[in-house]
């Protein structure tokens, strides 16, 4: 989805091959490749507070992609990803518990069948669009929530389930340390296979249903298919999201899986920016940092003047909530193509630094 | 050589109690540049929209090509070799233009999401190189490579129906309908679209059914045209014989005597 009329200059493209690439220029390429290298260095240096942040990160963020499919690509909404993140997370410690198939295996599956569930919920996104659309997405959530605490073989109910370690080889990734590279691999891979398929038949498909459904269904694209596939892939991306999820910790249980978390996969994805596959990752990264952020802030107050505010330490739960509420409201009025589209325009700025015209 | 490839019979569609088309007949020969003229709510768009699975007339059948129509979908259509554009612009405005027309190559690809994100090891690195290439040269057509890479909403009116027209071509069509190609364009916009639709007829052998307002231009490219006047046809056949006919004066072109018409061809 590269749509970059301006190049730097001397990036002459010599073949179609060239010009079908991920990233928009060979400097972004490198970069991307050196961050990545540089994260898998980075448990040397980092201590396994940082390391849960970004296993936080990718789990979420894997599942927010799905979201922004959906919602940024797709055009249509869902309230109940929250609820698919959920069944990813139970369906992969149930089919790694009762059929003892081996959790590397578990994960994908997981993916699948979440899949399967949320095309099924995705059935009424044939016939209704927006706002009624959201309210049957809604009903999903609740019914997967209710079927959580009813469905005892499946979710262990009330006690929740246990979720075995990632076993590779012989070899138990069970500690912060061994697990962010599971994460880490995974997150590529989902991002990457994202991007792949934005450029491909079925993306470019989504983006025309989103755009103008009429013309696409004129041009050959199945409608209620592409609609349909949207919810699937979405809910497969949540389903990855959340298997990783269980096999971090080791237990699930199904209080985590509520609207709030709906709520909060869309506002990672309006923050960082709908319809944008490197924007996602940047609206979870805020979303998961803000709250530590404030939270360190909070502390730091001991070394100003005014030291400890007991009505801050004391309020710091409410406040964080109420910080992210202000965020997303503050982005909607002032940044509503999100941080993304913000990225863009401040590396635009540069690019023709100082000669802004 | 005068074959057959779209052939309506007796096509009546109605809104409620607003009979948009009633009983219309003709059939389009392979080939032929084919225009449909008439005032403002004759029914012409509907006509186009009947064709192209937009809408499904209540009563009678269309059958393209040998096969009957009538009930499929409008992306079995496009299967078949049916692309349309539109009067009120219709492009995907957040994609860019290339992306635009290569979702015309839709039908024609087959990777899916499962083998399309693997990119590298699939046929679909492959497929795409090889779709780009045939999307480049519709592009070079065109003459819209300078915009190849813009975003389709941010194009100024002529250049997007321009690219409408390309998303139309890549479907590979055997028969292209264009709703009003050349409405809002200035002189020359108009003599550039007039030779694609004729090279696209000549040299890609498309057969072109079209809605037009310009009479200078129907009369000139077209090798038949059909009058609809209230849903109704008025007549169908040869360019001079419907300038000629008194109806469709009336009808349509409001003018009194033949001095007054030779003024205007």
């Amino acid at each position: 989805m590269s749509s970059l009329a301006m190049r730097p200059c001397g990036d002459f493209r010599t073949s179609y091959k060239a010009d079908n690439t991920i990233f928009e220029t060979s400097t972004i390429r490198l970069v991307t490749i050196m961050v990545i290298a540089l994260a898998c260095a980075a448990p040397l240096v980092l201590d396994g507070y940082f390391l849960t942040l970004f296993i936080q990160i990718s789990y979420l963020g894997i599942a927010a992609l799905g979201l922004n499919i959906l919602v940024g690509f797709t055009g249509q909404i869902s309230l109940g990803h929250g609820a698919f993140f959920g069944f990813g997370a139970f369906a992969s410690a149930w089919l790694n518990t009762s059929f003892n198939i081996p959790v590397v295996f578990c994960i994908p599956l997981a993916g699948f069948l979440t899949m399967a569930v949320g095309m099924m919920f995705g059935m009424p996104a044939a016939r209704i669009k927006g706002l009624y659309l959201a309210i049957a997405t809604l009903a999903a959530q609740f019914i997967i929530q209710d079927f959580f605490g009813r469905a005892e073989w499946f979710s262990g109910g009330a006690s929740g389930a246990m979720a075995a370690p990632v076993n590779l080889f012989g070899f138990e990734f069970d500690t912060d340390l061994s697990f962010y590279f599971i994460a880490l691999f995974a997150l590529v891979f989902m991002y990457i296979w994202g991007c792949n398929l934005m450029r491909s038949r079925d993306g470019r498909a989504f983006v025309a249903v989103r755009d103008h459904y009429l013309s696409a269904e004129i041009m050959g694209v199945k409608l209620n298919k592409y609609r349909l596939l949207s919810f699937g892939i979405s809910s497969f991306y949540a389903g990855i999201g959340g298997a990783l999820y269980a096999h971090y910790l080791g237990y699930v249980s199904a209080e985590g899986f509520t609207i709030f978390m709906s709520i909060q996969f869309l506002a990672m994805v309006i923050i960082g920016g709908l319809g944008s596959v490197k924007g996602t990752l940047m609206g979870v990264v805020f979303m998961v940092l803000l709250p530590e952020v404030l939270e360190s802030m909070v502390g730091l107050m001991n070394y100003t003047p005014w030291g400890d505010i007991p009505m801050v330490t004391d309020g710091l739960a409410y406040i964080k909530e109420m910080a992210i509420g202000l965020v997303i409201i503050l982005f909607l009025i002032f940044e509503p193509q999100g941080l993304a589209h913000r990225w863009g325009q401040i590396k635009n700025y540069w690019k023709c630094y100082p000669f802004a015209y | 050589m005068t074959e057959t490839i779209l052939k309506v019979e007796q096509i009546s569609l109605a809104f409620g109690g607003v009979k948009a088309l009633t009983d219309v007949s003709f059939e389009v020969n392979r080939g032929a540049v084919f225009s449909i003229i008439g005032p403002n709510g004759a029914g012409k768009t509907s006509m186009l929209n009947s064709i192209s699975g937009r809408y499904r007339p209540q009563r009678g059948s269309i059958h393209f090509d040998g096969q009957d129509v009538t009930h499929m979908r409008p992306n079995d259509r496009a299967d078949l070799g049916i692309g349309r554009t539109f009067q009120n612009l219709a492009l995907f405005g957040h994609m860019s233009v290339l992306d635009n027309i290569m979702v015309g190559r839709h039908h024609l690809m087959k990777n899916n999401w499962l083998t399309g994100p693997l990119y590298w090891v699939s046929p679909a690195q492959k497929e795409e190189l090889s779709h780009r290439r045939h999307v480049e040269e519709i592009i070079d057509f065109l003459d819209i490579s300078h915009v190849r890479k813009s975003v389709a909403g941010t194009l100024s009116y002529g250049l997007r129906k321009r690219v409408e027209l390309a998303r139309a071509i890549a479907l590979n069509p055997k028969l292209i309908l264009l709703d009003e190609p050349m409405a809002g364009m200035n002189l020359e916009e108009k003599e550039d679209m007039a030779r694609y639709i004729l090279d696209l007829n000549e040299e890609f052998g498309i057969t072109v059914v079209m809605i037009e307002h310009d009479m200078g231009v129907v009369m000139d490219i077209s090798h038949e045209v059909m009058v609809l006047d209230f849903g109704k046809r008025l007549i169908c056949g040869l360019p001079d014989e419907v300038m000629a006919d008194e109806h469709v004066r009336q009808a349509y072109l409001g003018l009194e005597d033949n001095e007054q018409l030779k003024e205007v061809v």
